[in-house]
């Protein structure tokens, strides 16, 4: 593993399968999350199930977490890296003749998702493992009822929150534009498929972020109307 | 001393089989103890190069470009001539020989031309397990094109990039040669002179490019494969650096020039746009396989389409003169090149010339499309009447064929020759001419060779299409290497060439000198506009046409040019720093002595023979006419001032090709 | 027309380097990029100024030898063709032209626009080659049928001219579609599959140890070549770059 990874496409290989996967990951939470706004009894159960099966706390959490620092850490080597490349810059550069603003700008879209993941870790994941794994309560309840989809409808009240959660989601968008389609060439995806896998990494790129933010405007609209 | 041509003796067809097998050999483990410089890296000198290097010889290979890569091999367009017979049309070793020793008008030596022909068909299966991706037909199998001059179709391609690709392959063998340590590689560096040591070529001075810096490199022998001298004329289609500085140097050191007033004129190149322009580009003789040639019947539709009140595309059938077609039924627009472009030439200066200037004459392919869309329509069972399908379908054939040429011939003159007509005019494009070789390829400086375009031995006075790759490579994968052999195995016992030698030292010091003599001369008007100025008298007085009074006075114009040049030019910045117009300074130099030479080659030859026309020699309809009594080789020995040039004949004897009238009718 | 222009002047590699400006007039739309530049460069010699550098050869696109960044773009504004092809009729009276060398630490500057690219050429001598000897035995070259369809995009990689417009657009300095139009047109070839292996990862490699940048998919490079080289070679070198790894 190491020997591949000292190779630049050995790189951007582990850059295309950690995002591949954080995009499964972000499919399957956007799924859950969608149940809040349909049935927030189906959301809290299916929330418990995820907060407490063994297997997704102790397996596959850390897979995730080691997959998004593992991206992260990626990306800034190859920045650093790609900008030595070139020591002294063009005086003029005309960038956006040939290439697409979100592929020239994945570091400060990657920049902005990062700071969200910031956030969220302190809005929702902190908190989680405080009440789980340090006060040890596991049962997921509070004043009698299941505590998930509370919670979730409190987060989404300020509308500052709000703003910057939206913000973030297109950032994200912007991010996953240029990402998900250069995952499938950098894994060498190239056949009679590749362009339907365009068009869906199209839809998804757009579809799923533009999901999250109908989340949050939905619960943060029902409060405040 | 008396020329050898050094031709072996027995029947044609086993002579370069025999000689194969009577000349010496050198072990492989004295391989390694014998070093060679191969001088220019285009296809003759990169298979050399290769070549040599996988035999176990010691390469030092020498290009002026930035990478081997970009030789002006690379800018070869239709493709490469072999005798495959792939196309079961009645081709064969001998039928290729023919054509070209008749397309070269009687010129060339016989012996070599067959040797030629019948290496031909390994350069194609040298090059495809090379991975040079030939064109392919829907069978997987090579596809062949047809050239002028001849009635089969013999010639392998990829797209209009042949010469590339052939280049590249050979590129490809240096590489791995290059990466085994056996070929050292030195780009930006240019050959300023050869060392002779005890009668023997023993090394070469060069100049770093980059640093200025002059180098002595010692070899057991030189290999030069550099390359035509057409940029004698300024505009030529050969690349802005191609040069006579190593041929000429060679020459001045004794190796005899042979031939020098043979150049080829190709036909079909865009036409001159201003007096700003720096060179000519030259469009693919394979467009003359579908394009037809003409220039309007009537001096008032020529008036008409030069004031841009008619279109061509708007003269009736009846009113266009297919020139080519007319006159040469049987090859019709497939004529050789010197016999199109001399067709071209009588058209304009009769006035029928096309654009602003009176040069240029159409390449129409309104013909082509129409009938490959008739042709594609009924394929796929369209209705074949309908003019405008026809027409979308007959672009799609003609871009995939020759879309490339298209593109180019539209960013260059910003005019869309799928809805008009192109216009072209012939321009200086290959020398057959050059330093005189005997049959094992070296000059007459024993250990120097020359190889590719830089020798004179196959193309006689014109060169027919797709013959030009053939040369070069054979030459450098299967003739040197072999014969320079013979000259090396006496060298097995040499030990390695001190650089420290008196001639070496002589060499540099003259080398030097003559780059101070430029670099301080601080004189008024740039290098630019001497060779400007040379490349009009050549075009003007020993181009396409040539007579007695303008050759002289050429000979006189051109002396004259290079006193003052000597005493006017002016050469910025410094010797020991990159400086492109010094290295220029040193071409035009050279250009200027070998154009002179030039001249009084062409007045020497008092005959019309393939690209060299002497108004005095033709038949009534205006072809070349051909005397017996020059049925030689002039081969000139260097004597100080080109006006001094000592000349030597080699006989040229046809013992198994009869020597005719060369007709395309 | 009349034009501005400003120009990277650097006097050696050492040389610090900076823009000039220049005035040229009376230019003809039917002009090279080029021969602007022969124009210019007279005037700075009949006037005792150093003339500006720049590489160049063949003239006609196809020896990869110009390499000019005009105006932000490598071969400037107009497509699919090399700064030599580039005619001024693709701007305007009054224009101000930036002329810059391709930049990249892989290609360091020799002399005001012309820089070395020798870094391709270790990269090619690490494989870009098939093995095989000249010698007047090698098999008819009919006897391995190769689909036209093969041959053709293996022609079509084959087309690169090495000049490193690639690598001069791409923002991070990538050789990329340089490298893997060579893997990809003896990938494509039955005759280049013995070494296959070898071949990708060690061209891969020196492309790595000469200091381009990683490729990230921008596609700028596949815009900007003069012979439109498709991503479609990086997505297989990609492929063939990993199952060689695999491989071991």
């Amino acid at each position: 593993m190491s020997g591949i990874l000292s190779s630049s496409i050995g790189r951007k290989f582990a850059m295309a399968i950690s995002a591949l996967f954080l995009m499964i990951f972000l499919l399957q939470h956007f799924a859950i999350n969608i149940l809040s706004v349909f049935s927030p009894d189906t959301f809290n159960e299916v929330s418990h199930f995820m907060g407490t099966f063994w297997v997704i706390q102790y397996a596959l959490q850390p897979v995730l977490i080691f997959g998004v620092v593992f991206h992260f850490v990626m990306g800034f080597v190859l920045e650093i890296k790609n900008t030595k490349a070139r020591q002294i810059k063009y005086a003029v550069n005309n960038g956006g003749a040939n290439s697409s603003w979100m592929s020239r700008n994945m570091i400060w879209s990657g920049l902005a998702i990062l700071a969200f993941v910031v956030l969220h870790f302190i809005d929702f994941w902190i908190p989680e493992i405080n009440i789980k794994y340090i006060q040890g309560d596991m049962s997921g309840m509070h004043n009698g009822e299941f505590r998930y989809f509370h919670e979730l409808v409190e987060k989404f009240h300020s509308p500052l929150r709000v703003g910057a959660y939206c913000l973030a989601f297109v950032f994200l968008a912007l991010h996953l534009l240029h990402g998900f389609e250069s995952a499938f060439q950098s894994v060498g995806a190239n056949n009679k498929y590749t362009k339907g896998l365009k068009n869906f990494s199209k839809i998804y790129a757009i579809g799923i972020p533009a999901g999250f933010i109908f989340i949050a405007l939905f619960h943060h609209l029902n409060q405040v109307l | 001393m008396a020329l050898d041509s050094k031709i072996p003796q027995g029947p044609l067809a086993d002579k370069w089989t025999k000689h194969k097998n009577d000349i010496n050999l050198v072990n492989p483990a004295n391989k390694r103890l014998i070093d060679v410089i191969v001088v220019g890296t285009g296809l003759a000198g990169g298979s050399a190069a290769a070549t040599l290097a996988e035999l176990g010889y010691n390469v030092k290979a020498f290009c002026f470009q930035d990478s081997p890569r970009r030789a002006h091999s690379i800018a070869a367009q239709g493709g490469i001539n072999a005798a495959k017979n792939y196309q079961g049309d009645g081709d064969s070793t001998y039928r290729l020989f023919y054509d070209t020793v008749k397309g070269g008008d009687y010129r060339s030596r016989e012996a070599n031309v067959y040797r030629l022909a019948e290496v031909s068909a390994n350069i194609i299966d040298q090059c495809v397990a090379q991975g040079v991706p030939f064109a392919r037909d829907y069978g997987g199998l090579l596809d062949n094109r047809s050239f002028g001059g001849v009635l089969v179709s013999r010639t392998f391609y990829a797209k209009g990039q042949t010469g590339q690709q052939l280049l590249l392959g050979a590129y490809s063998a240096m590489n791995r040669q290059i990466g085994r340590g056996k070929i050292k590689m030195y780009n930006r560096h240019e050959m300023l002179d050869v060392v002779i040591v005890d009668g023997k070529a023993r090394g070469i001075i060069a100049r770093n490019l980059v640093t200025g810096e002059i180098e002595r490199h010692s070899a057991h022998a030189v290999v030069l494969g550099t390359g035509g001298y057409g940029n004698v004329f300024f505009l030529s289609t050969n690349a802005m650096g191609s040069n006579v500085t190593a041929a000429w140097r060679a020459h001045k050191r004794g190796a005899y020039f042979a031939n020098p007033c043979y150049t080829q004129i190709h036909p079909t190149c865009i036409p001159v746009s201003g007096d700003h322009q720096s060179k000519l580009t030259l469009m693919s003789e394979s467009l003359r396989n579908d394009g037809r040639i003409w220039v309007p019947k009537h001096k008032k539709d020529v008036e008409a389409i030069r004031s841009g009140k008619l279109k061509p595309t708007q003269l009736a059938e009846e009113d266009r003169d297919y020139y080519l077609e007319r006159r040469y039924p049987a090859f019709g627009n497939l004529v050789p090149r010197d016999v199109a472009s001399r067709a071209a030439k009588e058209r304009c200066d009769a006035g029928f010339g096309v654009n602003a200037t009176g040069e240029a004459v159409y390449l129409d392919f309104a013909a082509a499309i129409i009938r490959y869309g008739k042709e594609k329509a009924h394929v796929k069972g369209l209705n074949e009447n309908d003019d405008s399908l026809v027409k979308e379908l007959g672009k799609e054939v003609v871009k995939a064929k020759y879309g490339n040429l298209f593109q180019m011939y539209e960013k260059i003159v910003d005019e869309n020759p799928y809805e008009t007509p192109m216009m072209i005019f012939p321009a200086v494009h290959y020398t057959m001419g050059g330093i005189w070789v005997d049959y094992n390829l070296q000059t007459t400086i024993p250990g120097l060779y020359a190889i590719g375009e830089a020798n004179f031995s196959d193309h006689g006075s014109n060169r027919l299409g797709a013959s030009a790759l053939m040369q070069g490579l054979a030459d450098g994968y299967f003739v040197l290497p072999y014969t320079i052999g013979d000259y090396l195995s006496e060298d097995i016992r040499t030990g390695a060439i001190s650089t420290d030698s008196p001639e070496f030292e002589e060499a540099e010091k003259n080398a030097v000198e003559n780059i101070n003599h430029l670099i301080n001369n601080k004189g008024t008007k740039s290098v630019d506009s001497f060779h400007r100025r040379l490349g009009k008298i050549m075009w003007n007085k020993c181009g396409m046409s040539r007579n007695e009074k303008e050759l002289k006075e050429a000979i006189e114009e051109i002396s004259a040019l290079r006193k003052e040049f000597y005493k006017d030019v002016l050469v910025p910045g410094t010797a020991d720093e990159f400086n492109e117009q010094l290295a220029k300074a040193g071409r035009v130099a050279d250009f200027l002595e070998l154009g002179e030479l030039f001249a009084k080659d062409a007045l020497l030859r008092e005959e019309s023979a393939g690209g060299h026309f002497r108004e005095e020699h033709q038949t009534p309809e205006g072809e070349a006419k051909r005397r017996k009594e020059f049925q030689f080789v002039s081969a000139w020995e260097y004597k100080g001032e080109p006006k001094d040039a000592l000349l030597h004949k080699e006989a040229l004897v046809y013992e198994n090709i009869e020597v005719k009238e060369r007709s395309y009718k | 027309m009349n034009l501005t222009l400003k120009i990277w002047r650097q006097k050696n590699a050492n040389d610090k380097g900076k823009m000039v400006d220049y005035q040229i007039s009376d230019v003809s739309p039917d002009m090279s990029f080029l021969e602007m530049l022969d124009v210019l460069n007279n005037q700075l010699i009949e006037k005792g100024d150093s003339p500006v550098a720049f590489d160049h050869d063949c003239r006609e696109g196809i020896c990869g030898m110009c390499s000019l960044y005009i105006n932000g773009e490598a071969h400037g504004p107009d497509r699919r063709v090399t700064t030599c092809q580039l005619h001024m009729r693709m701007f305007k009276d009054g224009d101000t032209i930036h002329i810059e060398p391709f930049r990249a630490k892989a290609f360091p500057i020799i002399k005001d626009l012309v820089v070395d690219r020798s870094a391709f050429d270790r990269v090619q001598h690490a494989g870009g080659f098939i093995s095989v000897n000249t010698s007047g035995n090698t098999q008819d070259a009919n006897s391995i049928p190769i689909s036209k369809h093969a041959a053709d995009k293996a022609m079509d990689a084959a087309t690169c001219i090495g000049c490193g417009a690639c690598v001069a657009s791409c923002k991070n300095s990538s050789a990329m579609l340089f490298v893997s139009a060579k893997v990809s047109q003896y990938a494509l070839l039955p005759q280049g599959q013995v070494e296959a292996t070898d071949r990708v990862l060690n061209m891969v490699q020196q492309m790595d140890d000469e200091g381009f940048g990683n490729c990230t998919n921008t596609g700028a490079c596949e815009v900007e070549c003069p012979k439109g080289i498709s991503l479609e070679n990086i997505a297989r070198m990609n492929r063939e770059y990993l199952s060689a790894s695999f491989k071991g």
